[in-house]
């Protein structure tokens, strides 16, 4: 059973149609790349999944049940996690904090409900061993790569067992073998079952790991096929209405 | 399985040894100052090692220190908090004229401590709710609280406190195991504040907000109602501090704590608070405190104008702030 499905949504503001009658399904451990120019509708269409707005029309179902997201914590509550471009990360925190941050485990000392650090240490450690990562838990996050820092914040997408990873821009603005460090983590991501839905505007990067490519433009889904049956070009084309839709 | 014994090894290790750590910190570098001051004065002059004197400069410095430790808690989460001088005559006055009514210390003291909780929550809701600049808020509550003091006052000297009269100059003014209670009292709440910092979700919420807010928000951490709290603890702290005051010096008048909030900033600063946020310590503020404490007396005692100390707490705001300049710019930090 597909892990998420859209059946047409469509979001307009105003006069303005974001979204036009979009459709397509998510399995377990896929990972779908999700392309267009900007303006075509694709941090809408997120925002969707995400529950930080509703759509106007159409339904989304997680597991083949009918959703209605009010708020995020809805979505995060369903078990979609969203990996901000700008990563919501604090640099002045440990890697493990950071993984843990607004869900710490605490244990009773006295009167108090303390900060289980030896807790956090240990999950972390298991959570970058899981994403195949060199991050170490106790270090600060400013003194890390950009890779690390995204290793930090998928962990966080582990540490709540989602289901649907949503990823906007992650190799945006990184170094070269920093970008295979974070692909390596989507594919890590992929291979427990949890299914990633990538947006990116670099083409190499979203073959390089997507099993999947969906296409938007103006609001439309132009394409949806196996990332095997497609090329770049193709792509580009899809993306830029050289190609009417495949 | 020795491999994943190895990993964790390097995992749970640190990187660096105990004592790069230590020399790293800027609040160690503070006190060596400070040692190093007090140093030079005891061979400078035969006044500074004397036990009145250094009576006198554990006590001073100890209302520097409380104010500082709530102080610190607001800079690290990213404010600042202009009106402690103001909440600490409010709470000083508050207790002043409850007991000089006839009223137990008691009474005075909750008092005095509910107003100054009510000034930080007026301050922590209009920052973190309607979204306003702490030093905009800040800056028109440090008018506010002291006008209100002058008014609960009618901006007269308070000097007879009632029944509880002895008790609060014993508090205030006093000493156990030779130890000035404002002292204790200061080593009690830097040793809560430190534990709480460290050990606390609201600690680890409070320098997440300072070190990012937007990310804090994005996790589902509570960052209204932590940064109220914060707010509500600084007055806490200029609140007791005011209280303890009164007792020291035995009267009230309405210019007390008047610009205290600059020593109290540099104090934070200088012990490794990063007005930037997400960076303090509840030891580096006392540190902080002790340090200008033993400068401003130095300077007494070695015969120099009063009129200088503003010169000297202003340029180490100014030289600890650059400092961290200087390390961000170098990458280090």
């Amino acid at each position: 059973m597909s892990v998420l499905e859209l059946k047409n949504i469509s979001k307009n503001y105003g006069a303005i149609q974001a979204l036009n009658g979009v459709s397509l399904t998510v399995e377990p451990g896929e990972v779908v790349g999700l392309m267009g120019d900007n303006g075509a509708g694709k941090s809408t269409l997120v925002k969707v999944i995400a529950g930080n707005f509703a759509p106007s029309s159409g339904e989304v179902l997680i597991s083949g049940q009918t959703v209605n997201f009010h708020k995020p914590l809805d979505a995060q509550r369903a078990g979609i996690e969203v990996v901000y471009q700008d990563l919501a990360i604090c640099n002045n925190l440990s890697a493990a904090s950071n993984v843990f941050l607004g869900r710490e485990p605490t244990r009773q000392f006295g009167p108090f409900q303390i900060v289980d650090y030896k807790h956090m240490q240990n999950r972390a450690v298991e959570l970058f061993a899981r994403l195949k990562s060199e991050t170490r838990p106790r270090d600060l996050v400013k003194r890390m790569s950009g890779g690390q820092r995204q290793a930090v914040a998928i962990a966080r997408a582990l540490l709540t067992d989602a289901r649907i990873v949503l990823m906007d821009e992650p190799t945006a603005a990184i170094s070269v073998r920093q970008v295979a460090e974070v692909l390596n983590l989507i594919r890590q991501l992929s291979e427990q079952g949890i299914a990633v839905v990538l947006i990116s505007h670099r083409m190499p990067d979203v073959f390089e790991v997507a099993d999947k490519v969906i296409v938007l433009r103006r609001g439309q889904l132009v394409a949806s096929k196996n990332a095997s049956d497609s090329s770049p070009e193709e792509v580009t084309g899809l993306i830029t209405g050289a190609i009417e839709a495949a | 399985m020795s491999n994943s014994s190895l990993s964790d090894a390097i995992n749970n290790s640190e990187h660096r040894s105990f004592i790069s750590r230590i020399a790293s910190q800027q609040t160690f570098w503070v006190f060596v100052a400070a040692l190093l001051a007090c140093i030079a004065l005891t061979l400078m002059t035969d006044t500074f090692a004397t036990e009145r004197n250094l009576f006198n400069v554990t006590r001073n410095f100890a209302f520097i220190g409380i104010v500082a430790l709530g102080m610190t808690a607001v800079i690290a989460s990213g404010g600042i908090d202009l009106s402690v001088g103001s909440t600490l005559v409010i709470s000083a006055m508050t207790v002043s004229v409850t007991m000089a009514s006839g009223m137990p210390f008691w009474a005075g003291c909750l008092l005095a401590l509910g107003v100054s909780l009510v000034v930080g929550a007026v301050n922590g809701v209009l920052i973190a709710y309607a979204k306003m600049p702490s030093f905009v808020v800040t800056l028109g509550m440090l008018s506010i609280a002291r006008s209100l003091a002058m008014v609960l006052s009618n901006n007269k000297m308070i000097y007879q406190f009632g029944p509880d009269h002895d008790f609060l100059l014993w508090l205030g003014g006093g000493s156990t195991f030779g130890l000035p209670h404002p002292l204790i009292i200061l080593l009690i709440l830097a040793a809560f504040t430190s534990f709480a910092f460290r050990w606390l979700r609201w600690g680890q919420h409070l320098f997440a907000i300072g070190g990012n807010e937007q990310a804090a928000v994005l996790t589902g951490i509570p960052v209204s109602r932590v940064k109220v709290s914060v707010y509500m603890f600084s007055a806490l702290m200029a609140g007791i501090a005011g209280i303890l005051e009164v007792g020291w010096l035995g009267g009230v008048t309405t210019n007390l704590g008047q610009s205290m909030e600059l020593s109290v900033i540099a104090a934070s600063v200088i012990g490794g608070a990063n007005l930037a946020g997400g960076v303090g310590t509840a030891f580096g503020a006392v540190i902080g405190a002790l340090l200008i404490e033993v400068i401003r007396n130095s300077l007494i005692l070695l015969g120099i104008s009063t009129f200088w100390q503003g010169t000297f707490v202003g340029s180490f705001i100014i030289i600890a702030v650059a400092f961290d300049r200087f390390r961000q710019a170098r990458g280090y930090e």
